[in-house]
């Protein structure tokens, strides 16, 4: 390892121009390090620009503005075939023309390999993938996740410092996609190569990643660990995007590094919170937020800072949680409540009516910048 | 209700057009056996398997092909031959240049942007929507003055001489041939994911690479049928090779033209027929190979 | 340097469109040129180029003799343009509605003539149109057994026979993409329609005709701009009594050996077919279907 990261962009820039004669950068001004051995996810919805950061770290496409750099080297307008790193497409691209055999041993073909050398370390990879046996199958003959497989095999056999991976499981069924998910994670850990990965869906970003970059419109929202992203988002796109949130909109009253006081004038009340955004100022119009399972309800008994009284407008029993939707002074509020106790009493569950309070501790309420 | 029903207008008038497109070809083979040398009205069939035959009132020692007469007249008849070898050399020719040309070309517009492309783009347009004619001129004037220039300025006399000829035509053919096969080839290269090409490169293959061992595969129905349409225009071609022919240069079609502003003996119908023939074969084979190739693909 | 061709794909663009972009610059572009040139030209007493500037030649076809022929070239190629789409129509419908095993061997019927020289099938109707030709002795069994007296006709040598000669060159380069437009039609598209209450007609001017345009515009193309430039038909089918601009062309160059005039004729009808498609195609589109293959 010649470098600290893997991979590292640079303010990087890709300009686009649009059917319409637009100008769009598909990535604006990214900033990304990413270390090595690491397993890093890129996640967003479509257009974000997390496929488009991830051709340009494999090289078919090159940044209007700013670097890219592969184990410390500029990549300028470096080829795929001179950079260090493979990708497993999104709809796999194997080669329908050759078998499963001739797909692998492809790349080390290019390498210029002796056949028994490209045997052995084809053998070997298809033995990783569990594809063992099913060298002279096409690949029209394969299931989707067997073709998932190959795709990953014929990237890894070159043995690259760094594997892309483009929303890989996206076609595939639910249970497959969740066995897979564990799979690719074992697979990086023994292997000990950095993977990037690119994919929407956050269930699959939190499950696997050491680090996760959350993106939209061409920019980074957020970089840091599944925790961090969760239970510390950096503005309101996060935390909407991520997971659920309840959002009261408010005017910071007083500020310390430590704690702040909102004034919210829907439900006029103050509240303490945490302040999370950098940069927050006193006066400040932002946003507050707090997490469904984060809200409590309690007894009559109970009062603490951050009470709410309202009523209950819908509960939707979900099994292991039940999500009840709480009206405030006309401020809707999601709460979600662990089903603890087996129970089968009607009187148990709350009811639609029902006067309920609710505690917001100060610790789980965050405040965040209004964008 | 039958999908497949059509109306009984739609089926009278099929049949009607169907007439119509094969009443002059079964003319044409008809009087190909026609027992007057003068071709004006039929005389009747050649009497068959007989050496000595009436045609015209006198008799003629005929070859043993007695039916067939006038084909065997057609292998006698060196102009026939010449033109016929002329015609495929000139087609199999161009045919090969112009689809590697084509080829390069719809790879060139299909996947990258570059400076000349608006013009390259316009280049391949002009040919489908000009007259024949005027592309057919148009090069015969620059060959003319090309010619009376390079002849003068290098003082080239007799055989040396630069003028009409086998090289021009084939030159022309392809030229006009080269926008067809590129377009074929470009409909073709859309059809396919740009994610082969790239996975190819990811895995360490460099263009040249690249292109052998993944588009090609992939691309050579579109080049074979390019191909194949581009032969056909120039076994067909009549205008361009009318102009830009010379002597030593002739094809079947201008050789045709020729006979038909002379004498028309049904020598010109045997030939005609033999071409028909030929190309009912081809098509023939190409409808086989094409099913046998769906067959593969299902 | 190779390594600075790998990493500009703008300069491998340019490298593989080159070859061929220089073979029609130098075997079309620059002939289109020469021709303007030349147009504006005079004719040398050995039938040369005077390389000058006068607009002579282009004066000379306003005169009433040549507007004539221009006209002629023009109604010539609309009417057969229009005749032909009634022809093929029928037929492509024919064929996109019948069995898939059936259709190929359809195709394979229209492909025959079609690759049958030009030359030859021009050479067909020659042989038929004469007084002693097919025609004329089917017409004449029909008058015999009617009763009727019956003198040959003189259809050789006239606007109609070239007319005649134009439908049949060109009828299967308007079947095939009315065909494959058609094709691409949905059975189902037809049963909703039926299902929705609409009689053959009107599933015909709704449905079909729509959905066929692309193919419409393909043949148009296909079939007009040959026949603006045709000479051969003419030449054959219609002797010294039917001169259309492509005839024109083919004596300056030839027999009168006027370059300038025939270079000027020349540029006229490419102009006019280009403006032509070019209105053409911005109303109906411009017709994928000209793959026909």
């Amino acid at each position: 390892m010649t470098s600290e990261f893997a991979v590292e962009l640079r303010d990087v820039v890709k300009q686009f121009v649009t059917p319409e004669g637009n100008l769009l950068n598909a990535v604006d001004h990214v900033i990304m390090q990413i270390r090595n051995g690491e397993f890093f996810s890129m996640l967003g919805s479509s257009g974000c620009g997390k496929t488009t950061s991830l051709r340009l770290i494999a090289g078919f496409e090159w940044p209007t503005e700013g670097e890219v750099y592969i184990e410390g080297k500029l990549m300028g307008h470096t080829p795929p075939y001179q950079r260090k790193v493979n990708t497993v497409f999104q709809n796999y691209a194997l080669f329908q023309h050759m078998n499963v055999y001739q797909n692998v041993a492809f790349g080390l073909e290019m390498e210029g390999a002796s056949k028994s050398e490209i045997e052995s370390r084809v053998k070997r990879n298809l033995e990783m993938v569990q594809l063992t046996g099913m060298e002279r199958r096409k690949p029209k003959q394969l299931s989707g996740g067997q073709q998932q497989r190959v795709a990953v095999a014929r990237a890894l056999v070159k043995t690259p410092d760094v594997l892309l991976l483009d929303e890989p499981l996206g076609a595939l069924d639910l249970k497959l996609r969740k066995e897979m998910q564990l799979e690719l994670k074992a697979l990086q850990k023994q292997l000990g190569i950095t993977f990037v990965y690119v994919t929407h869906d956050q269930e699959e970003a939190l499950t696997m990643s050491d680090r996760i970059a959350v993106m939209s419109n061409g920019k980074v929202q957020q970089m840091g660990t599944p925790v961090e992203i969760y239970e510390r988002p950096a503005n309101r796109f996060v935390a909407d995007f991520i997971g659920e949130s309840n959002f009261l909109e408010g005017t910071i009253k007083s500020l310390s590094k430590l704690e702040a006081q909102v004034f919210i004038p829907s439900l006029n009340t103050e509240m303490n919170a945490i302040p999370i955004s950098q940069g927050l100022v006193n006066g400040e119009e932002v946003v507050v937020s707090i997490r469904p399972e984060k809200v409590r309800i309690v007894e009559e008994s109970e009062s603490k800072s951050n009470l709410l009284l309202g009523r209950v407008t819908d509960t939707v029993y979900i099994g292991a949680d039940t999500h009840i939707f709480v009206d405030v002074n006309d401020v809707k509020i999601k709460v979600w409540e662990k089903n603890r106790m087996s129970r089968l009493d009607p009187e148990s569950f709350y009811s639609v009516g029902q006067e309920i309070r609710l505690v917001l501790m100060a610790e789980n309420t965050l405040v965040l910048k209004k964008d | 209700m039958n999908p497949y029903r059509r109306s009984p207008f739609v089926i009278v008038a099929t049949i009607l057009v169907y007439i119509f497109l094969y009443f002059p070809i079964f003319g044409l083979i008809l009087y190909s056996f026609n027992a007057s040398r003068t071709n004006i009205t039929f005389e009747g069939f050649i009497p068959a398997f007989s050496d000595r035959v009436v045609m015209d009132g006198s008799i003629v020692t005929a070859s043993p092909c007695g039916l067939f007469h006038w084909y065997c007249d057609l292998v006698r008849n060196d102009d026939v031959l010449e033109a016929a070898k002329n015609t495929l050399t000139i087609a199999f020719t161009a045919t090969i240049v112009s689809t590697i040309l084509g080829t390069m070309a719809a790879i060139a517009l299909q996947s990258y942007d570059f400076k000349i492309k608006p013009f390259s783009q316009l280049s391949l347009y002009i040919p489908i929507v000009i007259p024949e004619i005027v592309m057919g001129i148009g090069i015969l004037t620059l060959f003319s003055q090309f010619f009376g220039w390079a002849n003068e300025a290098l003082n080239l006399t007799g055989d040396a001489r630069l003028a009409l000829g086998l090289a021009t035509v084939i030159v022309s053919h392809i030229a006009f041939m080269v926008p067809f096969v590129t377009l074929v080839v470009q409909a073709r290269l859309q059809g396919i994911d740009k994610s082969f090409e790239e996975a190819a490169m990811d895995l360490g293959a460099r263009e040249w690479n690249t292109f052998r061992r993944i588009t090609l595969p992939m691309i050579m129905p579109g080049i074979l049928s390019g191909a194949l349409l581009a032969f056909t225009l120039s076994l067909d071609d009549f205008v361009i090779t009318f102009f830009t022919n010379g002597p030593g240069s002739t094809t079947l079609p201008i050789y045709v033209y020729g006979l038909l502003r002379r004498i028309v003996t049904p020598q010109v119908n045997a030939l005609s027929t033999i071409w028909i023939l030929v190309v009912f074969l081809a098509v023939l084979l190409l409808q086989m190979f094409q099913n046998r190739d769906q067959e593969k693909s299902a | 340097m190779l390594q600075r061709l790998r990493e500009s794909k703008s300069a491998q663009g340019t490298l593989l469109a080159l070859p061929t972009t220089l073979w029609l610059f130098v075997l079309l572009i620059l002939p289109l040129f020469l021709t303007l040139i030349v147009s504006f030209g005079k004719r040398s007493p050995d039938g040369n180029v005077i390389f000058t500037f006068t607009l002579d030649n282009y004066l000379r076809l306003l005169d009433p003799l040549y507007l004539q022929i221009l006209s002629r070239s023009l109604t010539l190629a609309i009417n057969t343009t229009v005749l032909v789409i009634f022809l093929a129509f029928p037929l492509a419908y024919f064929i996109a509605r019948s069995r898939p095993k059936r259709r190929n061997l359809y195709l394979f019927m229209v492909l025959i003539p079609l690759w049958t020289n030009f030359v030859i099938r021009v050479f067909a109707w020659m042989m038929l149109l004469r007084k002693e030709g097919g025609i004329n002795i089917i017409l004449g069994w029909v008058a015999h057994s009617l009763n009727i007296p019956f003198e040959p006709l003189e259809m050789l040598y006239t606007p109609g026979a070239v007319l005649v000669g134009m439908v049949y060159e060109f009828l299967p380069f308007m079947i095939l993409p009315i065909f494959t437009s058609l094709e691409k039609i949905d059975i189902s598209l037809f049963e909703a329609a039926a299902d929705l209450g609409a009689n053959s007609i009107r599933t015909f001017i709704r449905i079909t005709l729509p959905q066929s345009m692309p193919g419409i515009v393909a043949g148009t193309i296909l079939v007009f701009v040959p026949v603006m430039g045709t000479f051969l038909v003419s030449d054959i089918l219609g002797g010294r009594q039917v001169i259309l601009v492509g005839n024109l062309i083919q004596r300056q160059f030839l027999d009168a050996r006027d370059p300038p005039f025939g270079s000027a004729a020349s540029l006229i009808i490419m102009v006019m077919t280009v403006v032509v498609t070019y209105f053409y195609t911005r109303k109906f589109g411009f017709g994928e279907e000209i793959v026909a293959a």
